[in-house]
């Protein structure tokens, strides 16, 4: 879990069961131990009404490990970008007391959290665990592009090139850290680039 | 009489400057010589003549010249003026207020005619004669926020109120000190916020949540925030940064006089009628040193608050890599004599 810094970087807790029928977990890779560890604190029959959505890692690890909790409904995805409409219908369709619950990467949380914002789901009422890699999304203030998986510090926009700091200023709008240029202010001061959010 | 609008620019060539009588209005912000965060509130009320609080909200000679800064701003990037869908009505607030105290204090410039929902607004100094609607958008040329913002000095956020907390959910930011509204829209007062350092420590944001979630309309507050910028340039902006960023390294001991300016927020703080939001004004006020080194009191203290200015605060405000070359510049204008109480010049 990365560590708390300034009040607008996100704190991220551990997933717990909370009461109802209606259940959706969105995780990516390491985020199924979230739901595993989880499942073992759960009720009986907790995910007769649950439905997981699991984007693996590159190694597609864990599948056998939520199928195993038997949920009413398993889709697994191959990348955010591909859930994105059918997540938007889930939610979109979602009646009151659904349970929303995202486990992984940042990234992967950050976006589904901004998903169910545009829905109208309040953030306060998600759970939330932070599994695995510690990499960022980020936007860079200048031309606005959003870089996946920052890695570096400083790291370069994959859009516009300028070298940004990676700064713990985050907007859940934007699902995004905010990239700032490191070096506008003399272009030929080029700092050590160091794996920060490995 | 009125007031004479100068010709000038905040780009390019930089030929913004105060009159004599604009530098003597000027809202230095230190009224001691030293400086730290406070919650620095007081009720927003009229102020002496000739002093920049005459009127709620102020106009000054630099108002043609700001507007059209302005409009070359959005024409670059139009994210610089944004509203969330439930703040049309709040945007509305916000243009009665700006039409009701321009047409006040400067009836010679605006005029503001109703009758019922059918509204005229003259603008003279920009040319603009528009009857419109109250409350239909499809009355005007853009949103009423936008509209009335494109013809008023500052940049304006608007806040919703609920839950307890204020969000930042409407703006027009032309002329900000390094901050994104394009970034920083939909988060609450203490996200908005995060980055500014040492402040959340002393509670500074707590209690002035507080303080703006009480305001009450007809009361307004404001405060003063300030900070350095090189040349007379409002768009100091996060997204221009790697444009206007390399300003500061063309400080020298020659032209310190003519290049660094303090620029001065006055922010105020009004409840808006319908909508209950809460609209904050930030106010931009810019002088480059020669002019404001005709005020010794000023030079004076000037010197010693950013000589003793805390590090952290220093790199915050972007100071760091011309400070020592402007303490240098202006402790040659301080005798080390005792300045007198308060704002204003001897």
């Amino acid at each position: 879990m990365a560590a708390k810094s300034i009040i607008s970087r996100p704190v991220y807790g551990t997933l717990s069961p909370q009461p109802g029928k209606h259940h959706l977990f969105i995780a990516d890779a390491e985020g199924a131990l979230a739901i595993s560890d989880m499942a073992a604190k759960a009720p009986a029959g907790f995910f007769d009404g649950a439905e997981i959505d699991f984007i693996p890692g590159p190694d597609n690890k864990h599948v056998a490990t939520l199928k195993a909790l038997k949920p009413a409904q398993f889709h697994l995805a191959p990348s955010f970008a591909s859930l994105l409409p059918r997540l938007k219908q889930t939610l979109g369709n979602a009646h009151m007391g659904l349970r929303l619950y995202l486990a992984g990467t940042e990234g992967l949380i950050g976006q589904a959290m901004q998903v169910a914002l545009e829905a109208g789901i309040d953030h306060t009422s998600i759970q939330t665990e932070h599994r695995g890699s510690l990499a960022r999304r980020m936007q860079c203030v200048h031309c606005k592009g959003i870089t996946e998986n920052v890695t570096t510090q400083p790291a370069a926009c994959s859009h516009c090139g300028l070298l940004l700091l990676v700064r713990d200023h985050y907007s859940r709008r934007l699902a995004a850290f905010q990239g700032v240029c490191i070096n506008a202010e003399d272009r030929s001061e080029i700092p050590p680039i160091e794996e920060a959010f490995p | 009489m009125g007031i004479t609008f100068r010709k000038e620019t905040f780009r390019d060539d930089f030929t913004f400057r105060n009159s004599p009588e604009h530098i003597r209005r000027f809202p230095f912000p230190f009224h001691e010589d030293a400086y730290m965060y406070a919650v620095n509130i007081e009720p927003h009320v009229v102020g002496p003549k000739g002093s920049v609080l005459e009127n709620l909200i102020d106009v000054d000679e630099h108002y043609v010249a700001e507007m059209q800064d302005r409009a070359l701003v959005l024409a670059e990037d139009p994210l610089r003026c944004q509203s969330l869908p439930h703040m049309t009505l709040a945007g509305w607030d916000l243009l009665e207020l700006l039409m009701e105290q321009q047409a006040l204090g400067y009836p010679e410039h605006f005029t503001l005619t109703r009758d019922g929902d059918r509204w005229r607004w003259i603008n003279r100094p920009l040319g603009i004669d528009d009857t419109f609607t109250f409350g239909d958008t499809s009355t005007l040329p853009y949103g009423p926020m936008e509209y009335i913002t494109r013809q008023s000095q500052g940049d304006f956020c608007i806040l919703d109120q609920r839950d307890g907390n204020l969000w930042m959910d409407a703006g027009m930011v032309t002329t900000q000190a390094d901050w994104s509204l394009d970034f920083d829209i939909g988060m609450n007062f203490f996200e908005w916020h995060a980055p500014v350092p040492l402040a959340h420590e002393k509670g500074i944001f707590t209690r002035a949540l507080k303080f703006l979630t009480n305001i009450q309309q007809g009361k307004p507050a404001r405060r003063l925030n300030w900070t350095m910028t090189i040349n007379p340039r409002l768009d100091t902006s996060p997204e221009n940064y790697h444009k206007w960023g390399p300003d500061r390294t063309t400080v020298t001991p020659e032209n310190v006089g003519d290049k660094v300016h303090l620029r001065v927020e006055l922010q105020s703080f009004w409840r808006l009628p319908r909508s209950n939001g809460i609209v904050f004004p930030i106010r931009c006020y810019l002088i480059k040193m020669d002019e404001l080194v005709t005020q010794p009191k000023w030079a004076r203290r000037l010197h010693r608050v950013i000589r003793d200015l805390p590090e952290e605060l220093a790199t915050y405000k972007g100071l760091t890599r011309y400070r020592p070359t402007l303490v240098e510049w202006l402790s040659k204008l301080d005798d080390g004599s005792a300045t007198s109480p308060g704002f204003g010049p001897d």
